[in-house]
């Protein structure tokens, strides 16, 4: 199931600077499985050393924040798109 | 052919009449409408009347209480032309229409709470004309600009358009902390300064030009760091605050001292290419920490010092920050709470990702465990491992 994944500009040196990616996966946890697997580096950026998502770290699937819905077994589906948004604090 | 007596005899069949002390004892609960000239209105009226004319009621009303079963309560100057007005709203299909009996006269001689409203000058008028011209801003739109009070923490990025855009809007009282000097590397994208200003204070460079632009505006320097001391007692002198701090401690803090003092604050943040902004309404809107409910460590929270950032970003993200303040003092449209707008400038999209409050939030949630400012610079040390134990992730 192919899964579009929107990468913020801090982690699009790995991806080689592509904003956007397609990956497999049904749920956001495989879906960001395999983006670790086709671009490695995404899962110590992600995840804690408890294997949780860090918390400045924000997962949507389209519009929704997946800690308000099933977190990282929130289903995906093709024409879902996720964004990964991270806090920042510019100004 | 009936006589202005039969008139008013037959309004007042059809309408309910009720004294000022009722009208004084259901404020919150109906809409109160001043059918009086606007030269009557402006020399005083009850706080929080709208003002619509005898005159142009008919043709106004619509638009202004489109909900034909509002309670509504008018009044005049002795409590006739707010009778007649009454029946020809409901004539209209108002179904709760009362008119206030003895009107204004009647309610300062009971002794009851009223305002005389600020009075645009003519130089005003000719200057705030533009906004004058729109129908939701107009004359008590600009009025209340020139009411407010808004304080921008940091003269930066964000503080620098945000400061002109509110300062030529006529925004009344424009406060400023930020503790640095302007240095040339801020020229290109801090607006506000410029190269002769550089070495001075920030609070007093932004205070020059915003003086240049509108005398209406007073600007108040507030030449130190946000901390944990001064942030509570800033916060209180303000309507609103705008966010425009670089560090996540100062994010925080404002966040929750915000939230202590009941102020709305309109977030914004940027690095490099992308922008986020939002709005919070204190326990109304989700805060800083239902979205984030914990800082990166600083490692990997790199500053525009240390990063960069694109020069014209924070213009954008400063100016939709300011649009949001000039929407919240005058009271319209929506905010942009429970909503974070994300700006990719390289692929010039925005995006806007719904966030709910958090009930575990730990400052607005339904138990919350920080009840007054913490040691933030303590808290943005931690190890986000650590940091991530207070609130669980996922359901």
């Amino acid at each position: 199931m192919a899964i579009r994944i929107r990468v913020p500009g801090p982690l699009r040196r790995l991806t080689g600077g592509d904003a956007e990616v397609t990956v497999d996966g049904e749920t956001v946890s495989a879906a960001l499985g395999d983006l670790e697997q086709r671009y490695p580096g995404f899962h110590d950026r992600l995840y804690d050393t408890d294997g949780k998502l860090r918390q400045f770290i924000n997962i949507y699937v389209n519009d929704a924040d997946i800690r308000f819905s099933q977190g990282l077994e929130t289903p995906v589906g093709e024409r879902d798109e996720m964004s990964i948004v991270p806090a920042v604090a510019g100004g | 052919m009936p006589s202005s007596r039969d008139l008013l005899d037959d309004a007042r069949r059809v309408i309910s009449e009720v004294t000022p002390q009722q009208v004084a004892g259901d404020r919150s609960t109906r809409t109160l409408i001043d059918v009086r000239e606007r030269n009557e209105f402006e020399e005083g009226h009850i706080r929080g009347a709208a003002h619509l004319s005898k005159g142009f009621i008919e043709v106004q009303v619509e638009d202004r209480v489109p909900d034909k079963s509002t309670p509504i309560t008018l009044y005049c100057a002795g409590g006739t032309r707010s009778l007649l007005a009454a029946r020809a709203l409901r004539e209209l299909g108002y179904t709760d229409v009362r008119s206030m009996s003895g009107g204004f006269s009647g309610w300062k001689q009971a002794g009851l709470d009223f305002e005389i409203p600020r009075v645009l000058s003519v130089e005003q008028k000719r200057r705030y004309s533009r906004h004058l011209l729109i129908p939701e801003v107009g004359e008590e739109g600009q009025r209340r600009l020139l009411d407010a009070k808004v304080l921008l923490i940091g003269a930066g990025g964000l503080g620098s358009p945000a400061a002109l855009y509110l300062a030529a809007a006529g925004v009344g009282t424009i406060g400023l902390v930020d503790f640095d000097t302007v240095d040339d590397s801020n020229l290109q994208r801090q607006i506000i300064h410029t190269r002769e200003r550089i070495g001075m204070k920030k609070t007093e460079s932004a205070r020059i030009a915003i003086e240049a632009l509108n005398a209406d505006v007073t600007v108040v320097q507030h030449n130190e760091m946000l901390n944990v001391s001064n942030a509570q007692q800033l916060f209180e002198q303000y309507d609103i605050i705008v966010n425009g701090c670089d560090n996540f401690p100062t994010r925080y803090l404002a966040n929750d001292v915000a939230l202590f003092a009941r102020k709305p604050l309109v977030d914004g943040g940027i690095f490099r290419f992308e922008g986020q902004v939002t709005t919070v309404i204190p326990f109304a809107s989700p805060c800083y920490r239902c979205r984030y409910p914990s800082p990166p460590p600083p490692d990997e929270a790199p500053s525009c010092a240390e990063a960069g950032v694109l020069g014209v970003l924070p213009g954008i993200v400063g100016i939709l920050q300011a649009t949001e303040v000039v929407k919240l003092i005058i009271g319209i449209g929506e905010p942009l709470t429970g909503r974070l707008l994300h700006i990719d400038a390289l692929d010039m999209r925005f995006r806007e990702f719904r966030v709910p409050r958090d009930p575990n939030c730990p400052v607005c949630g339904e138990n919350p465990t920080i009840t007054e400012p913490i040691d933030y610079e303590g808290f943005c040390m931690m190890p986000a491992g650590i940091a991530t134990e207070a609130v669980p992730v996922g359901a």
